[in-house]
């Protein structure tokens, strides 16, 4: 236990205050409550077991009072990266991108180049649109070439009983409470989510993947 | 430990079939475009994500925004180590020698695997993060997935280590989930 308070020491939570740090919501100074913030990341088997959804959800922490005014930045793209050779270095990505109303979608494609920078690969074979969901409206998909497309404010997926797990770490609590409460109930965040079939990401075994979000 | 080892070990030969599709709608979308749609531009890192509150809990605070700028395959050498002292400091049962969480992985191992931030997912059936049977084979919407990673943390050999630190009781999300795209649910 006592180690544990030593946390504070390393910096976890290193000021004073009500930290919101969780899954990845405001993980780092630089990124911390911009519009290239993501909070999480999912990928699992579609409904259709041929298919696996991403899920890159960005902007955390939204009160309903505050997600209509809420929007994807224009000069941020989201990246989502696929290894499907075991190095831990993309293979493919699918970019998501807004412009006007509407979140385009690159890929999967072989990225012109790999790494923290990258370009746009509107030339993609793979490709979709889709219209922005507005808060307060039925979520708007589209689908293309086998793949399905949206874009728009979600209820945030995450729970956790972060304000206990602060305490803990703070050195004002000794254990999680039963049953705990989840810190993120009530709040949205502006969430990208595409059904690709899994044909077009390695078809079988496993891949490595994980999301990025990249600026103008 | 096992699932995780051959994770690690597999040796990912799939072919990439890139599906033949040629043009979709999405064509005609551009160019009825009166203004041509600019795409342009080189677009620089600021974020990055794998597996849950991992820079949150093992990357050290001024090292944060380094982590979400340093490539996955770049991140293993640059902050295994740290990540490792920073678990024997949050979990001190791992600073004991053989010590090891419910995998079988040890401090060292343990980290080995978190450092390079990604997540490992099957395109062969079950997708979950641990279901009690599968190990990083996904990240599903109802995953419990700090409940896991405190278990993982606190929990030693076999989950029964430092009850009142290993869950959150927190075991599901305040909305139902859809079992149809788009998944998540409907907006507060």
């Amino acid at each position: 236990m006592k180690k544990f308070k030593i946390l504070i020491g390393l910096g976890i939570t290193a000021v004073a205050g009500f930290f919101m740090v969780a899954a990845d919501h405001i993980d780092a100074p630089a990124v911390q409550g911009g519009s290239s913030d993501i909070t999480d990341f999912y990928a699992f088997q579609g409904e259709n077991t041929s298919n696996l959804v991403f899920v890159a959800n960005v902007q955390g922490l939204l009160s309903p009072a505050k997600t209509g005014d809420a929007a994807f930045d224009e000069n941020v793209m989201v990246e989502f990266n696929i290894d499907n050779t075991g190095d831990n270095i993309e293979d493919l990505v699918i970019q998501a991108i807004p412009r006007d109303g509407k979140m385009y979608f690159f890929g999967p494609v072989a990225p012109s180049q790999t790494g923290l920078n990258s370009v746009i690969e509107n030339t993609a074979t793979n490709a979709g649109v889709v219209a922005i969901t507005p808060y307060g409206s039925e979520a708007i998909v589209s689908s293309y070439g086998g793949m399905q497309f949206f874009a728009g404010p979600r209820d945030d997926p995450f729970f956790m009983d972060f304000a206990r797990y602060s305490e803990i770490i703070g050195g004002m609590a000794s254990s999680f409470n039963n049953p705990g409460s989840d810190t993120f109930a009530g709040t949205n965040v502006m969430s990208i989510v595409v059904e690709v079939p899994k044909a077009m990401i390695g078809g079988s075994g496993t891949i490595n993947t994980w999301v990025e979000s990249k600026r103008k | 430990m096992k699932s995780i080892q051959n994770i690690k070990i597999l040796t990912l030969t799939a072919a990439i079939a890139l599906s033949a599709l040629s043009c979709t709608n999405l064509g005609d979308d551009m160019t009825n475009n009166p203004t041509p749609i600019d795409f342009s531009g080189t677009y620089s890192q600021e974020d990055q994500m794998g597996r849950p509150a991992v820079n949150t809990v093992f990357t050290s605070g001024e090292n944060k925004d380094l982590f979400n700028v340093t490539i996955p395959s770049e991140q293993n050498a640059a902050f295994q180590s740290m990540f490792q002292t920073n678990l024997e400091a949050l979990s001190p049962a791992y600073s004991q020698p053989g010590d090891q969480n419910a995998l079988g992985l040890d401090a060292a191992a343990f980290t080995g695997v978190l450092a390079t931030d990604v997540l490992n997912v099957s395109l062969d059936g079950t997708t979950t993060f641990y279901d009690g049977t599968n190990v990083l084979t996904g990240r599903a919407l109802n995953d419990d997935v700090i409940t896991v990673e405190l278990l993982l943390i606190f929990g030693g050999e076999d989950f029964t280590e430092n009850p009142g630190l290993s869950d959150d009781h927190v075991d599901m999300n305040d909305k139902a989930f859809l079992t149809s795209f788009p998944y998540l649910a409907s907006p507060w």
